[in-house]
């Protein structure tokens, strides 16, 4: 008999959760698959499936799951509600799940992360585990190994954001949500650019999370979006610390359209705003950038 | 919004001793005010809002009142209140909804700041009446959508419609209410109409507040009827208020089929309404909303398929601070024939 196959998508939940995922999955013994890093042809298979108006980065990851459809025996993509009433989420992560089941023929694998409701993680991958025919003492000790990986993975990432911090370089603080970080059409370009003109860049996502939603606190206090909340906290904990700061949105994000414009109008620190959408066109942007640094270069 | 100022205005009045402003009706001016100050792509209610409160304030108003719900509605008033703080204008404000989920508790305090005489008897008995008076409204409207396109005279059923709300607003009790209720609902059936056999009928789903501000939907209702098409709309205040959680549990085991999860604001409830006005074999559906409402626009898909397994024509409008009358009118003329066609075939 050949190994189940799962698929893991890039997008919006691969940054956060792909690497956990893959760690679980692996040590319950089957095989993973993910899907390639975005590339054009991602962007045009999201694009036909996406209606016009849905945000960049769900293209994106609509493009990822049309990716591996038909490669792999099921797809996981959870369902993210809330952590807890002050710790919601955007509603695409809410409807994700049952817009994928809609228009993909595949199958999917799915667990719903609601806290008021009591749905926690760990229900959810004992869930999946068991979908899957495995014995959930089994999927109890990989969940456990596996989310000890991830940690360890994550303390690399607050360690590496921690020694640039210390430093004497120029300092960029490039704030986006997770999923938009590190994709090589959002995130990684900006950063590249930026890194070529000899400054450091410190990604938002990559800070103690206790702290970042403490520290939000001091933006706003009714602020009640999970991601929101951890960007505005590690703005709030480096303003002081950095030289500029780039806002890296994609058309049109509901979060940031109202957060982000919050945060510009409420603190004063140099800052770059990109509005990133599926246009091919980077010219423009690139000498927004430089401009920007540009400008930072002169301030000493 | 709409019509529904009045109800609020009553309760206001009632509970609180500050004099009310009736916000100006929106118009092209509220929407440019708006739009000046307000993020390129947050969604049209934050900018239809923003420019009302800034016209209030023009007006003279110092206490404002923003509600919320289960998208970035519920994030709006912090934004808004410092927008209007940078232009430089000093308020109060009370927010109803926080988080997502009301706070009655934090209502009360913050009514009393401006009423410290208010007490929880007072205040739950005009929220009733409130509540009630929206309800024989949204009965009322109901009624008028059907006819509205058949009246004999032109203009008729919105000339009482006026005046029934200008009696609502002077209303001291609940027995007054009602009977008023009552004796408009009779005015209402007397109104004359055509019998037509069969005609045309189209539901309108979409989100809630371009359903419910006539302005923001270029008055789409009043266009369709002018067509002669009896209209089918689900979303009103009291639906919103009352209704909301009770149908959707049911409505949820309905759309198993489609949809597991409740999918933000009411997007779960647009699918369980296409997938009822599918059974039903209405001839059309239109779906409206501003640019950019997110769970609208993830639902969209969902609302194709099932239209497209029940072989139902559905009109998408999006609407912005640029879209034109005419253009729309167009859009509606040709899916008029469209549904015309398909009925006699």
């Amino acid at each position: 008999m050949t190994k189940t196959t799962i698929g893991i998508p890039r997008g919006l939940f691969y940054e956060e959760y792909g690497y956990l995922w893959k760690c679980y999955l692996e040590k319950l013994g089957l095989n993973v698959k993910e899907s390639i890093p975005t590339n054009k042809e991602i962007i045009r298979l999201g694009n036909s499936y996406a209606t016009s108006e849905m945000c960049f980065s769900l293209k994106i990851t609509l493009g990822h799951i049309a990716y591996l459809q038909n490669q792999v025996d099921y797809i996981l993509l959870p369902r993210i509600d809330n952590f807890g009433i002050d710790n919601q989420t955007c509603t695409n992560f809410l409807l994700l799940y049952d817009l994928a089941k809609n228009i993909f023929s595949a199958s999917f694998l799915s667990y719903n992360i609601n806290e008021l409701k009591k749905e926690t993680e760990e229900k959810g991958f004992m869930k999946i585990g068991k979908q899957l025919g495995k014995k959930e003492e089994e999927c109890k000790i990989a969940y456990q190994e596996a989310k000890e990986k991830e940690k360890e993975r994550k303390r690399k990432k607050i360690k590496r954001n921690k020694n640039l911090l210390e430093k004497e370089k120029k300092k960029i603080l490039l704030l986006s949500h997770p999923y938009n970080l590190y994709d090589p059409f959002l995130g990684e370009m900006v950063a590249k650019k930026v890194k070529k003109r000899g400054f450091s860049v410190l990604y938002s996502d990559a800070f103690e999370e206790e702290e970042m939603l403490k520290q939000s606190q001091n933006l706003s206090k009714n602020l009640y979006w999970y991601e929101s909340r951890k960007n505005m906290g590690a703005l709030m904990f480096l303003k002081n610390k950095i030289d500029g700061i780039i806002f890296l949105t994609t058309f049109p994000c509901g979060l940031d359209s109202l957060v982000n414009e919050l945060a510009m109008r409420k603190e004063s620190f140099p800052y770059l705003n990109l509005i990133m959408d599926d246009s091919d066109a980077f010219a423009g942007m690139d000498t927004r950038i430089e401009s920007f640094l540009d400008i930072l270069e002169l301030q000493r | 919004m709409g019509d529904y100022q009045v109800p609020a205005q009553y309760l206001l009045s009632h509970i609180s001793k500050v004099k009310i402003l009736k916000a100006p009706k929106i118009t092209n001016k509220t929407l440019e005010l708006g739009c000046k100050y307000s993020p390129d792509f947050v969604c049209m209610p934050f900018k239809y809002t923003l420019g009302t409160f800034l016209e209030c304030l023009e007006m003279g108003a110092n206490v404002l009142i923003q509600a919320g719900g289960g998208c970035r509605y519920g994030y709006y008033f912090e934004l808004q209140m410092q927008i209007l703080k940078d232009l430089g204008y000093s308020f109060t404000y009370i927010n109803l909804v926080s988080k997502g989920k009301e706070n009655v508790k934090k209502i009360y305090q913050d009514l009393k700041q401006i009423n410290p005489k208010l007490s929880w008897i007072k205040l739950i008995y005009h929220t009733f009446i409130a509540s009630k008076m929206v309800k024989y409204m949204d009965h009322i409207d109901h009624y008028i959508r059907k006819y509205i396109g058949f009246e004999e005279e032109k203009g008729s059923f919105l000339a009482l419609k006026e005046k029934m709300l200008s009696s609502f607003a002077k209303t001291k009790g609940y027995i007054s209410l009602y009977l008023k209720y009552k004796k408009y609902q009779k005015k209402f059936k007397k109104i004359p109409y055509r019998k037509v056999q069969n005609p045309l009928r189209i539901g309108i789903i979409g989100e809630l507040y371009t359903i419910m501000e006539p302005f923001a939907n270029y008055q789409l209702e009043l266009m369709l009827a002018s067509y002669g098409i009896s209209i089918k709309r689900y979303t009103n205040v009291h639906y919103l208020l009352f209704e909301k959680s009770r149908v959707m549990k049911k409505e949820m085991k309905k759309i198993k089929q489609y949809v597991h999860y409740p999918l933000g604001a009411d997007a779960a409830d647009n699918v369980a309404r296409t997938l009822e006005l599918c059974q039903k074999k209405y001839d059309g559906i239109i779906h409206i909303k501003s640019s950019f409402c997110t769970p609208e626009i993830g639902v969209m898909p969902i609302i194709d398929r099932i239209a497209k397994e029940y072989g139902v024509p559905i009109l998408y409008f999006s609407f912005d601070s640029e879209t034109s009358e005419v253009g729309m009118q167009t859009r509606i003329e040709a899916f008029y024939d469209l549904m015309e066609r398909k009925r006699k075939s």
